[in-house]
């Protein structure tokens, strides 16, 4: 029964072209049907995450204020992306006079894409990757990062002193943490000697002990750059408490300015898509991708351990949006460049130290003491920097 | 000397504390949903004007005499009043018409100060949107009559002191109607 779900997407989509083949269509049109029924599926699967995300997620924020959150829509408020979808459609497209008008619709398309094409290469089951790469996360990285184009795109048409600082806001800080991003996936590229993703994933199988995962999150470097990298990620897909490219308590509403309607929706939509992506990429380098953590649970689907670690880490994201305040962005860069780099850069030493002390409990110790030593050294300097102090008045009183 | 990111430690349990609590302990949650769950408000609290009446019928237990002093009294001018007459044509104690226009209405309470029969009082009602501007918002006689134990299942303090009030000068009345009788009837005894 297992064995058949483990399979069954590939299963499905063999059968139905052979059903295909049997009424004699020609090869080339079967090769391309055999391309759209994958893109289709991940596409549908993405937009219902991102449908389901959109609720889930302000219900959740509400209840970690004591709330209750949307429940008006349908049971407990679930058909909330409906309601929200036909208002977005049937709002008012506005385009502002002096916008550049061409590259003001050109920008939420732009965003889209490269949050789509990132999808092609994440490994989401055992032999499941749509498009085999042998530098996998390189084309990730680089593709993804055509979203910083998008913004800029969005803000500069939109001839909008407020999207212009907006979208000069969000191009700092997603090529600040591109650096510590890429660095800490480097990492796991380097440990695993591959930077396809299907070989990260497979350098994370098998059990120690019979029963511990050798995912790279549970050793001393690969925790510190899991870390990193979600930070990082956090900044990259522009989420709390490093939203502040679209800060509306001092942006309006930053490159997002000037757009209404389902340009905005699309944007929202390529933003979460492209925050699945990089959740999906986050569980492929350090949450073992697909595999199971515990060796009595692989009779489960892998596909389903990976949405379901991906949706485990969209979880987290939520939650981090529901704890921390939005930071000032001299904090913010200042944190990227000062604090997540050197760690960065630590986790690399240390993992480089772990693999040639032989990965034994003599490399355990070396790797901790190469992150614990700058991380204590680097944060306690930080923290004092950014103390509060109280605040003291020279001519009054 | 904390250790670094201990903080955000500290928060994140606290986020995760309400989140799981909000649905086990329901006294964490504040918000009243409203169509479903009404707000219990302060007794004092006040919207529009009502008319009060006694006993059953609202025409009969009518207190209001239509003595116009609310209608010369209110600052915006939102109270109309006609004075019934009777089949000869002779002024009777009883509005025909008692209108309230509460689009106009500031909700002073001036007619309630000023009223000597105890008739005019402060409503609760708060849900009168409407999709006219007009009608709907023009209370008549018969929207603003209600009863006596509708006033005092709103405003219990302020009732039982107005009943007490009415009561006293009631009695007053009858001690004065009586010593009266007594009085007239002194005279008749005298003369027999």
């Amino acid at each position: 029964m297992m064995d058949l779900l483990e399979g069954a997407p590939i299963q499905l989509q063999a059968w139905f072209l052979g059903l295909l083949r049997s009424f004699g269509t020609p090869e080339w049109i079967l090769a391309v049907l055999s391309a759209l029924i994958i893109i289709g599926t991940i596409i549908g699967v993405f937009l219902v995450l991102f449908a389901l995300t959109s609720v889930l997620e302000r219900k959740i924020l509400a209840r970690a204020q004591n709330r209750y959150g949307p429940n008006r829509v349908g049971p407990f408020g679930l058909f909330q992306p409906v309601a929200d979808g036909i208002k977005m459609i049937t709002k008012e497209d506005l385009v502002p006079r002096t916008a550049d008008k061409v590259v003001h619709f050109l920008a939420p398309v732009v965003m889209l894409i490269p949050a789509l094409l990132v999808l092609a290469i994440l490994p989401y089951g055992r032999g499941m990757v749509p498009a085999e790469m042998d530098s996998g996360i390189l084309f990730f990285f680089a593709v993804g990062a055509g979203t910083e184009v998008a913004v800029f795109m969005a803000g500069w048409a939109s001839n909008n002193k407020y999207s212009v600082l907006g979208a000069m806001r969000a191009i700092a800080q997603m090529i600040s943490y591109e650096l510590p991003l890429v660095i800490s996936a480097i990492i796991t590229a380097m440990v695993a000697g591959s930077l396809s993703p299907s070989a990260i994933v497979a350098a994370q199988g098998g059990f120690a002990f019979g029963f511990v995962p050798q995912w790279f999150v549970l050793t001393p470097w690969g925790f510190t750059a899991g870390l990193v990298f979600y930070i990082a990620a956090l900044a990259e897909a522009n989420r709390s408490p490093f939203d502040l490219p679209e800060g509306e308590s001092e942006l309006v509403a930053g490159h997002l300015t000037e757009y209404s309607g389902f340009k905005y929706a699309t944007f929202f939509m390529a933003e979460y898509i492209g925050m699945f992506a990089i959740c999906g990429m986050f569980v492929t380098l350090f949450l073992g991708g697909w595999q199971a953590p515990v060796p009595a649970l692989t009779i489960i689907p892998s596909w389903c351990w990976f949405l379901g670690k991906i949706c485990f880490v969209a979880f987290t994201m939520v939650w981090v949006r529901a704890t921390l305040p939005r930071l000032r962005i001299d904090h913010m860069l200042a944190f990227a460049w000062k604090f997540l780099l050197p760690m960065g850069f630590a986790a690399f030493l240390s993992a480089a130290c772990w693999h040639y002390a032989g990965r034994g409990p003599a490399a355990w110790i070396l790797s901790l003491a190469i992150i614990g030593i700058p991380y204590l050294l680097l944060g306690n300097s930080f923290t004092n920097r950014f103390a509060v102090s109280r605040r003291t008045y020279q001519f009054s009183e | 000397m904390n250790f670094p990111g201990s903080g955000i430690v500290k928060g994140l349990a606290v986020t995760a504390r309400n989140m799981v609590g909000s649905y086990f302990e329901k006294d964490r949650l504040t918000t009243e949903q409203y169509p479903e769950e009404r707000p219990k408000l302060p007794e004092n609290s006040r919207s529009f004007p009502f008319l009060i009446y006694d006993g059953q019928d609202p025409e009969s237990g009518m207190r209001c005499v239509a003595c116009k002093i609310c209608e010369k009294e209110c600052p915006p001018q939102c109270i109309f009043i006609i004075q019934d007459r009777d089949a000869a044509g002779k002024p009777i104690k009883r509005p025909k018409v008692f209108d309230i226009d509460i689009s106009v209405c500031m909700c002073c309470q001036i007619c309630v100060e000023v009223c000597p029969f105890e008739s005019i009082r402060m409503d609760q009602e708060y849900e009168l949107s409407s999709f006219d501007r007009f009608a709907p918002l023009l209370l008549d006689k018969a929207r603003l009559l209600k009863s006596n134990a509708y006033y005092h299942s709103i405003h219990p303090t302020e009732a039982a002191e107005t009943d007490a009030q009415l009561e006293v000068e009631r009695k007053k009345k009858e001690a004065a109607a009586s010593a009266k009788a007594a009085k007239s009837d002194k005279p008749t005894e005298a003369a027999a």
